[in-house]
């Protein structure tokens, strides 16, 4: 509505020149990329390149029964409700924490930003160097209690060492997000019920929680988003998706499959499929978070 | 006022002073190793108060060349780390900012498609096209260069979509205004849209940089040589777990280099950042 009363100005051939280099990058490495892939997932192409051949959704089918495949989509969203349980309720409880104490505000929040500044795959990194086997001071107290701690060699302890490092460097996005959501619910309901003789777990749970909802949803999508994708570095910098194949995700099975395996078809069909999730998550995201409600 | 709580408070202090502990004692702990040397590093449990060789470990690393990455010097990548972070953060901004520009200050044919074609983009992260992409990238002679880096980044839709639904909010009287004064679109964007636009361009430029900065998969396969590969990448090169060689001391002195920068952008830039990535991401 507003748009087509916008005043405008009434350049013929300047817009064009305006967006020519967003378009250019936009074409070059974007949709001519995706559509090769697109184009590679439904040809067989042998590792040389020497030949191809149409195969329908032939590389789709296989993929989807390949129990490696199957396995790398169990870990990643095992992987991923992990990571999103455990960094946004982390974050939640110091916002809480944060929006109830009167001094040292400020203090708390640059301290507990840090980690947004860390590389994923640097958060691996630390979290390897603490809890390896070999010199990490937490490896080596975990073994003097007594535990067979071995990251290295044990899937279990593996996908634990990577969600804790996932989670550790995401608890600061939350944590803004969540004190900007707890400071945009009116004192006012809080004192109201309080008055009416709730407790403060009460006050929690009856209020506040329900009306942190979009800023919880919101983020359920935004860290689901992030320990698809952007957890590539702590992937292959911790584990390489071993032991075995236990910390294998979808987009570092992308990667190994095409880069270090050279097979293309079966390569670009997962990223298909990828592409496929992506767009479901966007839609999501925007479909609810144009609708996120603003109190106060 | 809701009741007036003391002990509450208290909890909320002792819980969120964990919370810091846990937050900052990767870093914490990164930092003493890097100031140890080798032997004690590989003899756990690690002290918890800074060592005595961190002018050595520091110089050592930052201009001596570190062995496993072809005697490449950590300032080597900080200074292929700042470029990227500074070049996509920069280049974003300026492309998304005429983009959005036309988009919501022009009427042409083919406005409504190229506003999609930039938005479906949101859809295309590298992750999800990594080997054709790699492939354009070969053919177009860009492995191992800064342009391969980083322009192929500056393109997204986010920062494009941000500045739109900011120009958006700017009233079509201030446009009139422009136009009746005279102002041709280029000094309308110029002395009147560009400063309007300083908030938004500070917090997306930390944001930005620190998205620059931390990027792993794109350095990872744009980059064969060690002299051109980011501070991440080579520290990642740096680590072998199996290997006894691994020169941890340097390694830790790496880790806090390729940490500290983005972590003085965002607190030093805090108040942008705080609020552009909640604005931004709304």
């Amino acid at each position: 509505m507003a748009s087509s009363t916008r005043v405008t100005f009434p350049n013929k051939v300047l817009p064009y020149l305006l967006l020519a280099p967003q378009l250019a990058i936009t074409i070059v490495f974007f949709y001519w990329p995706a559509s090769q892939a697109i184009r590679q997932s439904v040809l067989r192409e042998d590792p040389f390149g020497l030949s191809t051949q149409f195969v329908g959704l032939g590389n789709f089918k296989r993929i989807l029964s390949d129990p490696n495949y199957l396995n790398s989509l169990q870990v990643t969203v095992i992987f991923s409700i992990a990571t999103a349980v455990i960094a946004m309720g982390f974050a939640l409880l110091f916002a809480v924490m944060a929006d109830k104490v009167i001094r040292g505000k400020g203090v708390y929040r640059t301290l507990m930003i840090w980690p947004y500044a860390v590389a994923p795959a640097i958060a691996g990194m630390l979290w390897l160097f603490l809890f390896n086997p070999s010199m990490g001071t937490f490896a080596y107290m975990i073994r003097s209690a007594g535990y067979n701690w071995d990251p290295l060699l044990n899937s279990n302890q593996a996908m634990l060492l990577v969600v804790a490092a996932a989670a550790w460097k995401q608890i600061s996005y939350n944590f803004l997000f969540f004190v900007a959501g707890l400071q945009s619910i009116p004192k006012s309901l809080i004192e109201a019920a309080a008055i009416d003789g709730a407790g403060e777990t009460k006050r929690f749970w009856t209020i506040i929680f329900p009306l942190l909802a979009p800023t919880t949803f919101f983020l359920l999508v935004v860290n689901t988003v992030y320990a698809f994708f952007d957890t590539f570095g702590i992937i292959h910098a911790v584990t390489g998706g071993g032991p075995g194949k236990a910390t294998e995700t979808l987009v570092y099975k992308v990667y190994n499959d095409g880069f270090v395996n050279l097979i293309l078809g079966d390569s670009a069909a997962q990223s298909v499929i990828l592409m496929v999730i992506v767009i479901g998550l966007t839609a999501i995201q925007f479909r609810y978070v144009e609708r996120k409600v603003h109190y106060g | 006022m809701i009741q007036n709580n003391p002990i509450g408070r208290l909890i909320a202090h002792i819980i969120l002073i964990v919370g810091i502990l846990i937050v900052a004692f990767p870093i914490y702990y990164a930092f003493i190793a890097s100031t140890q040397s080798l032997q004690d590093i590989m003899r756990p449990p690690l002290s918890l108060l800074p060592g005595g060789h961190f002018w050595e470990n520091y110089t050592t690393a930052l201009f001596g060349g570190i062995g496993r990455i072809g005697g490449v010097s950590v300032g080597r990548l900080l200074i292929n780390s700042t470029i990227m972070a500074l070049a996509i953060a920069v280049g974003k901004i300026i492309i998304s900012i005429l983009s959005a520009y036309a988009i919501v200050f022009f009427r042409f044919p083919g406005r409504m498609v190229f506003f999609w074609l930039i938005f479906i983009t949101l859809m295309l992260p590298v992750e999800v096209r990594i080997l054709p992409t790699y492939k354009v990238m070969v053919d177009l002679g860009l492995i191992d260069t800064y342009t391969g880096l980083t322009v192929p980044l500056m393109a997204s839709a986010t920062a494009t979509l941000l500045f739109r639904q900011f120009f958006m909010t700017i009233p079509g009287e201030l446009v009139e205004a422009a136009r009746v004064d005279g102002a041709g679109p280029w000094r309308f964007f110029k002395d009147i849209l560009l400063p309007l636009s300083k908030t938004n361009i500070a917090a997306l430029f930390v944001i930005l940089f620190i998205y620059g900065w931390t990027q792993y998969l794109w350095p990872l396969l744009m980059t064969n040589r060690n002299d051109m590969t980011t501070i991440v990448i080579g520290l990642r090169k740096m680590i072998s777990f199996a290997d006894a060689d691994t020169e941890w001391h340097l390694v830790m002195v790496t880790c806090i280099l390729a940490i500290l920068p983005p972590i003085l952008v965002v607190v030093l830039m805090q108040r942008w950042f705080v609020r552009g990535l909640v604005e931004t991401e709304k």
